[in-house]
């Protein structure tokens, strides 16, 4: 036991002097617990990500809108990837990694249970979803462990284009008709309190938080992130002529910061545990297309098989 | 389910350049794994050129032997230009 007292002193104080952690170091297994809980997640949300948005790619009202979604959503399968590859670095198959998913044990965030009802879902899910996805995404470039960090820098390098262009759909509504500006109003109301939960529980109910600073996992608190997303929202959303649905917002003086007014927990408990509008059909979805193209990788894994048998047969031959 | 083979890849990004390890990704055989590299490395023409290695290929140091690998090194201060001695109005060199 004091064996591993002293490694566990030695990995803080490598972390302590901002030190990355590589894959093959030793670490505590809890901390290793915690990044494939963590990143696994992470990578699940970019995979289910694609789905609501997916859902709109051949209703896009131009080609331009059609090229710029499907980019993103390219991106977002992409960003999956780097991700599942960063997990695996800690010793976790990728199809275990996929079970947890399609058997409901891990969890992808929030956010994708929400339906995208309107076009203007679209424009709000980048702007307000992928704009608090990016400040989370932000700190996490400096995270403790190498293969997450560098993976984040990817992704933030090429999450910035997701939010211009919802950002751009958005304001095309707002100088369109009054309908159009009816239904940005419309999504921005539905999206902005979901994005506000998109940062997690805040900081007494907040169970892995703790831990997670002190190995510099995370760098600021769920409760730090929401504020800065709210700060930066708020000129953000007179741009575009919108009200964001809180009659609590409020600048506070005294702090330089925004007052906004109280999350509904119980709404965000109730999704997470499986209620929202669209967990079902979520999962539903991953674990049909699982299924359905089950056929396809073992048909690959087969013809690459038998191409390498007749190779190395061939060189014999020779 | 069968787990395709995992590939490590590596990326040059333009002539001149090392290739330098990116990340990892699933694949059959290397054709794949290079048309999949290319898919999720390399959108924004990031490279001009890919490698793919199977990681089960890859052997690498331990960090638990770090200190026997590197310690030599550690001690041959003589082997910096700045261990030798020279007057300063010396140039060129």
């Amino acid at each position: 036991m004091a064996d591993i007292k002293s490694l566990e002193e030695k990995f803080q104080s490598i972390v302590d002097a901002e030190t990355k952690i590589e894959p093959k170091d030793w670490m505590p297994e809890a901390y290793r617990k915690t990044l494939i809980r963590q990143i696994s997640q992470h990578a699940h949300s970019e995979i289910v990500g694609m789905l609501p948005e997916g859902n709109w790619i051949n209703r896009a009202p131009t080609l331009r809108r059609k090229v710029g979604l499907l980019a993103k959503v390219q991106d977002e399968a992409g960003h999956g990837l780097y991700l599942y590859s960063a997990c695996e670095t800690l010793g976790i198959e990728r199809d275990e990694l996929f079970d947890q998913l399609h058997s409901g044990k891990a969890k992808y965030s929030s956010i994708f249970n929400y339906p995208t009802t309107s076009w203007a879902d679209i424009g709000a899910i980048g702007w307000l979803v992928d704009g608090a996805a990016i400040m989370n995404q932000v700190m996490l470039c400096r995270t403790s462990y190498g293969p997450y960090a560098r993976a984040m820098v990817r992704i933030c390098k090429e999450e910035s284009f997701h939010q211009r262009q919802g950002y751009e759909i958005l304001l095309t509504l707002s100088k369109g008709s009054e309908e159009q500006r009816a239904m940005l109003q419309d999504a921005v109301n539905r999206w902005w309190w979901p994005s506000l939960m998109m940062f997690g529980p805040t900081g007494k109910e907040s169970t892995h938080s703790a831990q997670s600073m002190k190995w510099k996992i995370k760098r600021k608190t769920n409760d730090e992130l929401r504020q800065q997303f709210v700060d930066i929202s708020i000129g953000q959303a007179e741009i575009l002529g919108v009200t964001l649905p809180d009659p609590d917002l409020k600048y506070n003086e005294e702090t330089g910061h925004y007052d906004f007014g109280e999350i509904d927990w119980e709404e965000f408990w109730n999704v997470v545990k499986g209620n929202g509008p669209c967990n079902k059909e979520r999962l539903a979805a991953r674990v049909k297309a699982s299924e359905e193209g089950q056929w396809v990788r073992d048909a690959a894994m087969a013809y690459a098989e038998k191409q390498a048998k007749r190779k190395s047969e061939a060189s014999k031959v020779a | 389910m069968k787990n395709w083979p995992l590939w490590e890849v590596f990326v040059r990004s333009k002539q001149g350049l090392h290739h330098k390890h990116v990340g990892s990704l699933h694949a059959t055989d290397e054709k794949m794994a290079i048309e999949n590299a290319r898919d999720v490395y390399t959108r924004r023409s990031e490279g001009v050129s890919l490698w793919v290695v199977e990681s089960k290929h890859i052997h690498a140091s331990s960090p638990s032997e770090s200190a026997e690998l590197y310690d030599p090194a550690n001690d041959k201060i003589y082997r910096h230009p700045t261990f030798y001695d020279l007057p300063d109005e010396l140039e060129h060199i």
